[in-house]
């Protein structure tokens, strides 16, 4: 890669219960990059990106910017610039839409690369219903102020878990751009997907797991030509 | 009639507020942490009893601040040193854990203060009837537990409702792993809402102390009505604990109000029976004596008709 790593994940283990559900997951993200980590429902992506978050207990070296943050607490983790949206959105269904953004900052006072009136211009709809709680809005509305949310805490990368499911293509449209300007302010992008669309189109490398462990890695390009690397871990 | 309407409404609300003071730390609680704690009412009484002795030798005011704010110290020493050791081995763990504190704190209250009944006192300055209503007195001290709850409920909503930490607070009692990913210290949060929640319960003791009687059974009374409060509002439901508090409290007070008994209601039906009947002693109850049940009453009605309680949401 050549360039500074952002995220270095090493060996990563960890245990739903009794059920060993990652079993040695490697991978790195770059300063600046968009990866994907790609594969079928149940093989453990949501759980690698918990784990890393610090939501499951880890076994296995994380390093995020240097640090080793295995077995720190998730509000430490985030506070090192490090921000999640999670799959199922977990917008705060009584709040309202500004109070949600409001609780994305780390401190009261506003700095870093994104600002409540900026995320205001980038989507209407979201300013227009400010006030209205978060509860009410569509899925693809929820998506948009979760990822608006994060993107509040000024981190330095991301992980966001299947942010396409269930939308419709005019929002799955928004969701990508949204993707597309994160990356432009230089922050390190890590999109789990199941689906190729958005992935194949914005990503510089992609991971594909299977049975709790990475199974191929390789670029956008490099994915296309292999038919059956997609048709033994990808394709339903 | 009307004077036994408003002094019982009153009454009602007195009772009713003052069981929201607990109901609304415990259902703040269990929400955030999942953990039901069965010492809740442990606290009520800690604050009570604190409050009596400090009121032995500098008064009853300040006791009434002091004994809250050792409470809430000490509950959030529980929760930083005890329950979060605990959490990482479950929640039957930390059932049996508040079990045996709650277990814990009555037996140490029976061996600092003894078994009998403290004759912890309102205070002189509020020994007046506030009003007098068709000859009946409301007395100040009621009063002044009333406008310590309303006060308490409004500071309360306000702080939830506009502050940035209320808000945070709201966010993890739906979310706390999200709000935690947002960069905000949960655990911490967690502390003080449990050191809040046990003040909050020290005061209404401070304050019921001197009217419910300070005895080492304090906390069991209270306790499973409160228990029985916060499932019939919703478990993890504000809103819902402050409706069936005030439902609670109120049905109460109207059954002791009323007073119908047995006989009177039998007439109304139109059947008698003579006193020597063996089951007299039924025949003669009178819905004061029931009242004290009615809670656990109602908690049935609601767990056949409404199972997550009146404003509760079922877990998916
Ligand atoms: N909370 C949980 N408790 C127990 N098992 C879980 C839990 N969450 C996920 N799993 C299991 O762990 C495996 C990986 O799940 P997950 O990481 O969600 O997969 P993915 O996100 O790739 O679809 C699946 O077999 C799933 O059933
Ligand atoms: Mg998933």
């Amino acid at each position: 890669m050549g360039e500074v790593v952002m995220l270095e994940v090493n060996d990563l283990n960890a245990w739903y219960g009794k059920s060993h559900v990652l079993q040695g997951v490697t991978f790195q993200v770059a300063e600046g990059e968009i990866v994907s980590l790609l594969g079928r429902n149940g093989v453990g992506r949501s759980t690698t990106v918990k784990t890393i978050m610090g939501e499951v207990e880890p076994q296995g070296s994380i390093l995020f910017k240097g640090e080793q943050i295995a077995g720190r607490k998730s509000y430490e983790i985030a506070r090192r610039g490090l921000g999640y949206v999670p799959e199922n959105r977990e917008v705060f269904p009584t709040l309202t839409v500004r109070q949600n953004l409001l609780l994305g900052m780390k401190s009261t006072t506003p700095s870093g690369r994104w600002s409540i009136e900026e995320v205001f211009a980038m989507f209407p709809l979201l300013a227009e219903r400010a006030d209205v709680p978060g509860g009410a809005l569509s899925g693809g509305e929820q998506q948009l102020l979760s990822m608006c949310r994060t993107l509040m805490g000024d981190p330095d990368m991301v992980m966001i878990d299947e942010p396409t499911e269930g939308l419709a293509p005019k929002i799955v449209e928004q969701v990508g751009n949204l993707l597309t300007e994160i990356a432009g302010r230089g922050v390190s992008i890590l999109l789990v997907e199941q689906k190729l669309n958005i992935a194949m189109r914005i990503s510089k490398r992609l991971y594909i797991m299977g049975h709790g462990q990475v199974v191929w890695e390789g670029t956008p390009e490099s994915l296309n030509e292999a038919g059956d690397v997609r048709a033994e871990w990808l394709e339903v | 009639m009307p004077e036994v309407l408003v002094f019982a409404t009153l009454n009602g609300l007195v009772t009713g507020l003052l069981l929201f003071m607990l109901a609304s730390g415990l259902t703040v609680i269990f929400s955030m942490m999942g953990v039901l704690n069965f010492a809740h009412a442990s606290f009520y009484m800690l604050g009570a009893y604190f409050a009596y002795s400090i009121s032995l030798y500098f008064g009853y005011w300040i006791g009434l601040i002091v004994a809250p704010l050792i409470v809430g110290v000490l509950g959030a020493l529980v929760e930083r040193y005890g329950l979060r050791r605990v959490h990482q081995h479950g929640h039957v763990a930390e059932l049996v854990f508040t079990f045996g504190l709650a277990f814990l704190i009555e037996e140490t209250v029976q061996f600092f203060w003894g078994a009998d009944t403290k004759n912890y006192q309102t205070p002189e300055l509020l020994n007046f009837p506030l009003f007098t209503l068709f000859g009946q007195e409301f007395s100040a001290y009621r009063g002044f537990m009333l406008a310590i709850s309303i006060g308490i409920f409004i500071g309360l909503y306000q702080v939830l409702t506009r502050s940035r930490v209320g808000l945070i607070i709201q966010a993890a009692i739906t979310h706390p792993h999200m709000v935690a990913n947002l960069g905000h210290n949960v655990p911490l949060i967690f502390t003080a809402v449990f050191g809040v929640g046990t003040a909050l319960a020290g005061l209404a003791g401070v304050i019921a102390g001197p009217v419910l009687t300070t005895f080492p059974g304090m906390a069991l009374v209270l306790g499973s009505i409160v228990f029985v409060i916060v499932v019939i509002g919703g478990l993890g439901s504000l809103p819902g604990a402050l409706i069936a508090s005030l439902l609670i409290g109120l049905l109460q007070s109207y059954a002791i109000a009323a007073n119908v008994g047995m006989p009177e209601l039998l007439e109304l039906l139109g059947l008698e029976f003579p006193p020597s009947h063996p089951l007299d002693d039924l025949w003669t109850l009178d819905l004061a004596q029931i009242a004290p049940t009615l809670p656990f009453l109602l908690l049935v009605l609601v767990l056949i008709f409404r199972p997550a309680g009146l404003m509760g949401k079922r877990e998916q």
